[in-house]
């Protein structure tokens, strides 16, 4: 039995080390609670007129003011959704058809971006859309004044996302922002990452679309909002009855929504004595990681998410690093081809100059919150101990420490 | 349910016949160029019977499992019978294997026939 493990009730058996928060956080206390409660007591639905009915509207209403807030919008300007990736297309999908209705056909967006937004853009291109992928350079970071050049007279979006998922490097979005305005072109970002995590405000940051998703500011999974400033003019993926003013059919999932809220506004409160955390502990991991000979780190140094950690070791691959991580009761993940089901290795790590060699050995650590001074010292033990350990039987390292191959790293 | 059987992640944990042999008389070794997995093996042939084997791999618990595996099935077995040996053969003896994981396995067959192949260059001698 490896020394780690979650019971049902989702408390650890025994000590785990979860630093995965990028692929999904465990819900809070409160936001639990909260769902329970509208289980058991606003079940109603938000759209009959009785007075249980108009009860889990006010839920809702709730709900939205308390998420518009936490963002610096109107509560009429959110939408609630089944998560990140049904924003992400509903965003791209609406300043697309605006788009074409004005005969403009060019989108611009990054090589880094999630699937979400990157497989509606493959969509697109194939209904007629063409599409400019501006680079997101070594650090991980796009330049703004790239935007501007790569924005056309045709153009009708540009979708950058807020902070990238695996080597969490913060886009200047106030910067592309600006650009975007002066140009008179929308921006929508893919905030999933940095919403409850790092200070996001629609009218600061100036982005007339944005897409969050709850899971990862502990909250539930399958839900999240979309908002969408106001005049901007949303095009329905799902057709049916008139919830969310007739942009999205569907009854709402109230204790979701709910829950959403709850985890958010908590979030936010705490934000910046998480953040402050957070980043000394991340400071840490980076340091000893550092230690490991033919390491690097993914992403600018500095302006990278509080919790995010992404390094790649030479010669040896993700998936079995993990493995032998989660033996010893750390979750993590990586950008190796082999973790990812397909042939290839991340994206996000090819985007940034990763050669396939070196993105093979890829690390992901997106620590929570509860994580302490001690389980940075657990864990970067652990890694130096499993990356020696597979080093020792990798025939590439041979040949990288024999001197018959070229060290990247 | 775990990404991989009891008996992968067991070779995994433990893989058997890890390392070099310095007088090996036939090493192999391939890789997969898409996804990046590199396995090399070492034969020591002797009387036409692979007497010791040993392997070196980069790459993800599938690919380290098969290679651990295909060593224990070739180890003191007559060169007839070790040219037989197929990705199939390893990954049933492994429980399965995920399906997007099978070519993982097809390496360990890969480079025992590549070494099989040194061997003969090697010796001139015909199996
Ligand atoms: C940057 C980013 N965008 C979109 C998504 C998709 O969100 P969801 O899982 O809620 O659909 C994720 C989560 O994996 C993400 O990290
Ligand atoms: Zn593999």
């Amino acid at each position: 039995m490896p020394p780690g493990g979650f019971t049902a009730s989702g408390k650890e058996s025994y000590a785990v080390i979860y630093a995965d928060n990028a692929a999904t956080t465990r819900m809070s206390e409160a936001a639990m609670d909260t769902m329970v409660a509208m289980m058991k007591e606003s079940w109603g639905n938000p759209s009959s007129l009785y007075a249980h009915g108009q009860e889990a509207k006010e839920v809702l209403e709730k709900a939205r003011k308390d998420i518009a807030e936490a963002i610096g919008a109107s509560p009429r300007e959110i939408i609630f959704t089944s998560g990140g990736s049904e924003a992400d297309n509903q965003a791209i999908r609406s300043a697309a058809a605006l788009g074409r209705k004005q005969g403009k056909m060019h989108i611009v967006s990054t090589a880094f971006e999630h699937h979400a937004v990157l497989h509606t853009l493959d969509a697109l291109r194939e209904e007629g859309f063409e599409v400019t992928l501006v680079d997101v350079h070594e650090n991980g970071l796009v330049v703004p004044e790239e935007v501007g050049e790569a924005i056309r007279e045709d153009t009708c979006l540009v979708t950058v996302m807020y902070a990238n998922n695996e080597i969490g490097t913060v886009q200047p979005i106030r910067e592309i922002s600006a650009v975007c305005r002066k140009r008179n072109v929308i921006f929508h970002t893919d905030a999933v990452q940095a919403v409850g995590h790092i200070p996001v405000n629609v009218e600061e940051d100036g982005v007339d679309m944005l897409s969050a998703s709850a899971h990862k500011f502990h909250g539930p999974k399958g839900v999240g909002f979309l908002y969408a400033r106001k005049g901007i003019r949303l095009k329905n993926l799902i057709e049916g009855g008139a919830q969310e003013r007739g942009k999205r059919a569907g009854t709402e999932n109230v204790p979701g929504i709910a829950a959403m809220a709850v985890a958010l506004k908590e979030a936010c409160a705490n934000m910046e004595g998480n953040a402050a955390h957070l980043t000394k502990i991340r400071d840490r991991l980076i340091a000893g990681l550092r230690e490991i000979p033919h390491a690097a780190l993914n992403g600018d140094e500095t302006r990278r998410l509080p919790g995010n950690v992404n390094f790649c070791f030479e010669g040896i691959e993700g998936e079995s690093l993990l493995l032998l991580l989660d033996d010893r009761g750390i979750c993590a993940s990586s950008g190796s081809a082999c973790t990812s089901g397909s042939l290839d290795p991340s994206h996000v790590l090819l985007a940034i100059g990763r050669v396939h060699d070196v993105a093979h050995g890829s690390l992901r650590l997106s620590i929570g919150e509860d994580i302490t001074g001690e389980d940075a010292e657990n864990i970067i033990r652990n890694v130096k101990e499993v990356v020696s350990y597979l080093r020792g039987f990798s025939p590439i390292w041979r040949d990288l420490t024999a001197g018959k191959k070229a060290f990247i790293l | 349910m775990a990404l991989y059987s009891e008996k992968v992640m067991d070779h995994f944990r433990n893989p058997r016949n890890v390392g070099v042999i310095e007088d090996a008389n036939g090493i192999g070794e391939v890789g997969n160029a898409k996804c990046g997995d590199i396995m090399k093996m070492y034969l020591k042939i002797e009387d036409d019977v692979v007497q010791d084997v040993k392997f070196e791999t980069f790459g993800c618990g599938s690919a380290i499992a098969s290679s651990s595996m295909a060593t224990e099935m070739i180890k003191g077995k007559p060169l007839s019978e070790v040219k037989q040996l197929t990705n199939k053969a390893v990954a049933e003896a492994l429980d399965g294997l995920p399906d997007y994981k099978m070519h993982c396995s097809v390496l360990a067959e890969e480079a025992i026939h590549s070494a099989l192949e040194d061997y003969q260059k090697r010796t001139g001698r015909k199996i």
